[in-house]
């Protein structure tokens, strides 16, 4: 972990990268399910039905090679399987951590819903997580993998805590256990990691917290693995400058939902961090035309200088129909391209100090 | 003597199946949201959701029945949310929860709609002789915080508009017995002077709309001393006070500038999964007056500190439950 080296950023760029400049492209991390995955957990969910564990196993890892290839052709330079195995960001871990119950769903928005679990009791490193996980999607492309990993603050944050006497004592545990997982990620290759903290903006006072949290996740890990750390819908005026401390070498934000209003946000102080900037809105089932995210793109470029800027959509895009999350990719991978052309050839030119806001 | 008033804020969560039903039939898109004009199969969804969460708050013993505001998809900007006057844009955060909902933008005058009071008509047609109703609405202050203006210009007429569409809102409601009016913003978004007597204001125009005892909830936290002070000014019956997430404010005001004749209580977490006991609750109700030098009330309302959606649906029943016994206890052995 190095702030903002632009080397850190570089050991990704691909060896046939046709421009100078190297906006990284990647995903947040989930990704529309095939609709036969699902139809196969309903039959690996059916008592009726002989289709056993090895076969619902053997389900996940096509889909995992499918997806996984899918970002490829997409051409996205930095990979990730699209969270085939997983159901859901909180779900998902607590199940995996002693101290944990389920209750059943409840609302985050519309229609969406998650198994909010309830820490029960003190919570304990059990299995790993995700090593299988990584270890797999790494052995399925020649691409760098991404792995997210959801952070400890929104763990405990998005839990009932019946257990602990406040939420920063959980989170704290919590902490100790993603450091342990990732500790062991990167024994089995991992040298890009996003920590996914969405909380961190509904209790924008909490930053010290997740700062802290933080240190302990990054403790003893070696200096080239990538820490990225993900933030989205919230007012970020409340979290910025006070993120800038954090041990991280990227922020992954969500922007392009809100039209970029929030942008200016990140001009004062200097964003000295790289920026994973959300270029495209996780709910909208539209594509956008590359025309239209190469200007959002250009809207980075206000904050940061190209050495700095990583290209992303705002937020996972598992909700979207698949063929629109492909479009999006692609889409966004070729605006990419185009600007780091005009870049090479001297067509862009942001002034940062003076760059005003849009004024629409 | 005092009576103990068992009830929620409403905006329940859907029942589980109810919610893949919904799901599956309007989609997980920010469009998929509730508008207003639902087709036959879905407000066919909502009528036996409904029809179920009535016969939860029976069987639990509740005082007050609730409609539930299943339909609310954008909590409490709900009533913007499907009015015609009203462009839904980007999800915005709603309060510092994990919970999101359409940022509402009024581009018009906001004239009478009638979404809410056509959605309680339907609750009345289920509700049994001895089931006594209760309305709920966002306060006026609340909504105007979660929604954007774009229309009337300046916050003061803003706010006085959305307390007049509430009372518009109001006076369409079938018979209630008590109404609601939730008002997280007064904590969380505090008005700024001038706005907080504006606040009051609004509150008032839309009480007196009613027939009903109004009972204005905040939540999260406790009043200022200014907003408390001017929400007394206002014609209402109860102030409710969170005393899950702030005992001593909350003590502070009611003994400094007093409060209503009656006081509802936010004593069972609306936002958690452990479930209180009902012994509990009352010895709670009975520390709150203890603290209190005169702890005179005609009705003292029992509920949950916020809504009650964020709770999954089998914690929910039992706090329900645990409200209902916690009222019968505090009516035997009264404070």
């Amino acid at each position: 972990m190095s702030a903002n080296d632009e080397d850190n950023k570089q050991q990704f760029r691909p060896e046939d990268h046709p421009n100078d400049h190297f906006l990284l492209t990647t995903v947040v991390g989930s990704y529309p399910k095939p609709k036969w995955l699902n139809r196969a957990k309903e039959l690996y969910q059916d008592p009726e039905s002989d289709f056993d564990g090895d076969n619902w196993t053997e389900a996940k890892d096509d889909a995992c090679r499918l997806i996984t290839n899918e970002h490829e052709r997409a051409g996205l330079d930095v990979v990730v399987d699209g969270e085939m195995r997983r159901n859901e960001m909180v779900e998902f871990f607590a199940h995996r951590i002693d101290g944990y119950e389920f209750n059943g769903p409840i609302k985050v928005w519309g229609h969406n819903y998650f198994d909010k679990p309830s820490v029960v009791s003190e919570v304990e490193y059990d299995e790993s997580w995700l090593v299988d996980e990584y270890e797999f999607t790494a052995g399925a492309s020649d691409r760098p993998v991404k792995v997210p990993i959801t952070g400890p603050y929104t763990l405990a944050n998005w839990s009932f805590n019946e257990a602990y006497e406040d939420d920063d004592e959980l989170t704290l545990d919590l902490a100790d256990l993603v450091n342990e997982e990732i500790e062991k990620l990167v024994e089995a290759g991992a040298r890009y990691i996003q920590i996914d903290e969405p909380a961190l903006a509904t209790t924008p006072d909490d930053h010290a917290i997740v700062g802290e949290s933080l240190e302990r996740i990054v403790a003893g890990l070696p200096d080239d693995v990538r820490i990225g750390l993900h933030v989205c819908y919230g007012d970020y005026s409340r979290i910025y400058p006070e993120i800038l401390e954090f041990p991280v070498d990227e922020f992954d934000l969500e922007l392009a939902n809100g039209d970029y209003e929030q942008l200016d946000v990140f001009k004062d102080p200097e964003f000295t961090k790289d920026l994973a900037l959300g270029v495209t809105d996780a709910h909208i089932a539209e594509v956008d035309s590359v025309e239209q995210i190469e200007e959002n793109i250009k809207r980075g470029l206000e904050v940061v200088p190209p050495e700095q800027l990583v290209i992303s959509p705002d937020c996972g895009l598992k909700l979207l129909p698949r063929e629109v999350a492909y479009g999006k990719m692609a889409n966004m991978v070729e605006a990419a391209r185009n600007v780091e052309e005009d870049l090479d050839e001297g067509r862009i030119d942001v002034d940062r100090s003076t760059a005003a806001p849009a004024d629409d | 003597m005092t009576d103990y008033v068992s009830t929620t804020p409403g905006l329940f969560p859907l029942p589980d199946w109810a919610k893949d039903d919904l799901s599956d039939l309007k989609g997980h898109q920010k469009h998929d949201l509730i508008s207003g004009d639902e087709d036959e199969e879905i407000t066919s969804v909502y009528e036996e959701a409904r029809t179920e969460v009535l016969e939860i708050q029976r069987e639990a013993d509740l005082d007050r029945v609730v409609e539930g505001q299943l339909r609310w998809d954008d909590m409490l900007a709900h009533p913007l949310a499907v009015h015609d006057a009203v462009e839904t844009r980007g999800i915005v955060r709603y309060y510092d929860n994990n919970n999101f909902y359409r940022e509402p933008v009024v581009t018009d005058d906001l004239e009478f709609d009638g979404d809410i009071a056509s959605e309680l008509e339907t609750a009345t047609d289920l509700l049994d002789a001895d089931d006594d109703l209760q309305a709920v609405l966002p306060g006026p202050y609340s909504l105007f915080d979660l929604a954007t203006d774009e229309h009337y210009g300046d916050d003061e007429e803003f706010l006085a508009a959305v307390g007049d569409f509430l009372a518009d809102e109001l006076e369409a409601f079938p018979d209630h017995e008590t109404l609601f009016l939730l008002e997280p913003s007064l904590v969380t978004d505090s008005p700024a002077d001038g706005l907080d007597e504006l606040a009051s204001e609004a509150i008032d125009t839309v009480a007196s709309a009613t027939d009903a005892d109004v009972v204005v909830q905040p939540y999260w936290g406790a009043l200022s001393e200014k907003v408390h002070a001017h929400l007394l000014d206002a014609d209402i019956d109860a102030v409710g006070y969170d005393f899950v997430s702030n005992q001593e404010d909350n003590l502070y005001n009611i003994n400094e500038y007093g409060t209503a004749d009656d006081i509802s209580l936010g004593l069972v977490d609306g936002q958690n999964t452990l479930v209180e006991d009902p012994e509990a609750v009352r010895d709670r109700t009975d520390w709150v007056f203890d603290q209190l030098p005169v702890a005179e009330f005609d009705t003292v309302y029992l509920t949950t500190n916020t809504e009650t959606f964020y709770l999954p649906f089998n914690k929910f029943e039992e706090k329900l439950a645990v409200l209902a016994e916690a009222a019968s206890l505090a009516e035997v052995t009264p404070a």
